[in-house]
């Protein structure tokens, strides 16, 4: 095998292990699976109930936000991932062994697409329950799908490098949410972004986690008859700003993840 | 203070560890100041020392995780600044904080270790079932390891040191934290290691450790070698056997003083009923200065020939016992000249 067939083997055992650890913990387990269950049903029926969109359904509206805001705050399992590895003595382990280096960090965000896939499928299969509907095309609909996860990747790996960065798991779930949370939340995820004050409408409507929402809306066909086309750029081309902001945030936070993982021995 | 070979008088060949005037510092705090070790193929080197002397700094460099500030270090024929994959290949390590994953199965870390050594499929896990088996893992193969006691755990941590077969092996305080029950059997699977010719290199704070594993031992103590020797060579270092005898009675003491001395190296050290007194010829000097106390009339109420351990010789050459320290350490939590091995305890 070639250096790139061995890399790849290695990232590969690595994302193995990794996928293994869902059975085996539960709390990866609620974080995949019933997290994601438990948003999709709650934010369905508590504001999906509650709010009237005219000419569609809010509920439908939701759904899309609620994925893309459940698979971003997924991300996070990436950094803790690393973290918990570090602080156990995991990476150590790693580091003295003959493999190609960068493969632990690839193999832990590839294993996170898995966990992302999972936390899809089983949000996706709630939304039909509770009365979302794709009504679109299969092609469509597996593009929205893929943007999300693609978009979801690119965010582990700022995951990646902050978890190698700081000391605890702790500092992983705290820095994550601070700012994954106003990230999601000055956003198109929840309430259209039209209505906010105008400092937060031009951070939601250049938000790229606003983009990756309509993008996926557009592509299920979730999208209320009637409602306004957005006036600004990102957001009539939802689908390239996302394919952009991916590729921008992988080509930074790569390098800068792996840069630090081969020192991560040298500054503790 | 250097009884056996110095490094630079011998070259360690292409299955041992070679490391000439080794430094780190982490921004003000020096963790090694110029440190030279030399482990010929097939041997043990015991490295000894307190708490935040520069073990864990000397292993993380020797091992690659680390790159040094000054000095090299050649580890089974490859240097590890220049060629730090080819170390990785040939090395093998385990110790306090080199970890096997918890959440996974004895068999399933092996497995994996295997694989990422890239011995296949097939042989990572025949190799994985064959260490289990060697190290009595068998029965625990197929549970997490977290459900393992501290000794089962070392054991699969050794074992996962060894999937490569490498010539060289590392092993960072391996016993600490251990009853004694446990750190026995490691001692037993480690002196099988070494009877097959494995070149080993071992930090301990652990004098018996040292005692009982290492052909030669290095002494460090914050970042710099101290002395180095045998176990007997350091223990030479703070002088030979003593005999010492306690008396029933203060009237006495004149007379044993006198009686001893005439066994004895100089003078004869007194403190309350015991006297005290550098002794050589061991069992046979002893039985005939107690031979000559009992003709002399002395009670004696107890007697004793004392030999130094490596204790003394600690106390002797840091004027501080390694164990206080140690705890004093982990009391005080990571302060700055410790803070290299205090935070990679972190890890275990």
């Amino acid at each position: 095998m070639d250096r790139i067939g061995y890399a790849f083997a290695d990232g590969f055992t690595i994302a193995r292990r990794n996928v293994i650890k869902i059975r085996r913990v539960p709390e990866i387990l609620v974080a995949v699976l019933v997290t994601p269950l438990m948003l999709v049903v709650m934010f369905a029926y508590v504001f999906g109930s509650s709010i009237d969109v005219p000419g569609g359904s809010y509920r439908e509206f939701l759904i899309g936000g609620t994925f893309a805001m459940t698979l971003i705050f997924g991300a996070t399992f990436t950094g803790v991932g690393l973290a918990d590895d570090m602080q156990k003595g995991v990476i150590n382990r790693f580091r003295s062994l003959p493999i190609t280096q960068s493969a632990v960090v690839f193999g832990r965000t590839a294993s996170d697409v898995i966990y992302n896939v999972a936390s899809l499928a089983i949000m996706a299969g709630a939304g039909l329950v509770v009365g979302w509907r794709i009504r679109t095309g299969v092609a469509d609909a597996l593009l929205g799908f893929g943007l999300l996860l693609l978009f979801a990747y690119a965010i582990s790996w700022i995951m990646a490098y902050v978890g190698l960065l700081v000391p605890s798991v702790e500092v992983v779930n705290n820095a994550s949410f601070i700012v994954i949370f106003p990230l999601t939340f000055i956003a198109n995820t929840f309430v259209p972004s039209d209505n906010l004050p105008t400092p937060l409408r031009i951070f939601a409507e250049w938000n790229p986690v606003s983009a990756v929402t309509q993008a996926a809306r557009e592509l299920f066909g979730n999208i209320p008859a009637g409602t306004p086309a957005p006036q600004v750029w990102s957001l009539q081309n939802a689908e390239l700003y996302t394919l952009l902001w991916s590729a921008i945030i992988v080509a930074v936070f790569a390098p800068l993840a792996i840069h630090r993982y081969r020192r991560v021995g040298a500054s503790r | 203070m250097h009884p056996s070979t110095h490094p630079s008088a011998a070259s360690a060949g292409p299955g041992g560890i070679e490391a000439n005037g080794l430094v780190k510092r982490y921004g003000d705090v020096v963790a090694l100041a110029g440190l030279d070790l030399v482990v010929p193929p097939g041997t043990v080197l015991g490295l000894l020392g307190p708490n935040g002397a520069g073990k864990t700094t000397a292993v993380s460099i020797l091992t690659t995780l680390i790159a040094p500030d000054a000095g090299t270090a050649v580890v089974a024929g490859a240097d590890v600044v220049a060629d730090p994959r080819a170390v990785r290949a040939r090395i093998g390590l385990s110790g306090q904080y080199a970890a096997v994953d918890e959440h996974l199965t004895g068999f399933e870390n092996l497995d994996m270790i295997g694989r990422l050594y890239r011995l296949g499929r097939r042989r990572a896990a025949a190799r994985g079932r064959e260490l289990l088996e060697r190290f009595s893992l068998t029965d625990a193969a197929d549970r997490p390891v977290k459900t393992y006691s501290g000794g089962m755990r070392r054991r699969l941590d050794l074992a996962a040191a060894l999937v490569a077969e490498p010539p060289v092996l590392v092993l960072d305080e391996p016993t600490t934290g251990l009853d004694p029950r446990s750190r026995n059997e490691l001692w037993d699977v480690i002196r099988e290691l070494v009877r097959r010719g494995s070149t080993l290199l071992l930090t301990t704070q652990y004098m018996e450790e040292a005692e009982q594993l290492a052909d030669d031992i290095v002494v460090i103590d914050h970042g710099r070698e101290i002395a180095r020797g045998t176990a007997d060579e350091l223990k030479a270092m703070v002088g030979g056997e003593r005999m010492e005898i306690s008396l029933h009675t203060d009237a006495d003491l004149d007379t044993a003083r006198r009686v001893v001395a005439r066994f004895c190296h100089g003078e004869p050290h007194i403190d309350g009923r015991t006297v005290a007194a550098p002794i050589s010829g061991g069992a046979q000097t002893l039985t005939e200065a107690l031979r000559a106390l009992d003709s002399a009339g002395v009670g004696l109420l107890d007697v004793g020939l004392r030999r130094p351990t490596l204790d003394d010789v600690f106390l002797v050459l840091t004027g501080h016992v390694a164990e206080d320290d140690a705890a004093a350490a982990s009391n005080a939590g990571p302060t700055p000249d410790r803070r290299s091995d205090e935070s990679m305890e972190v890890a275990v």
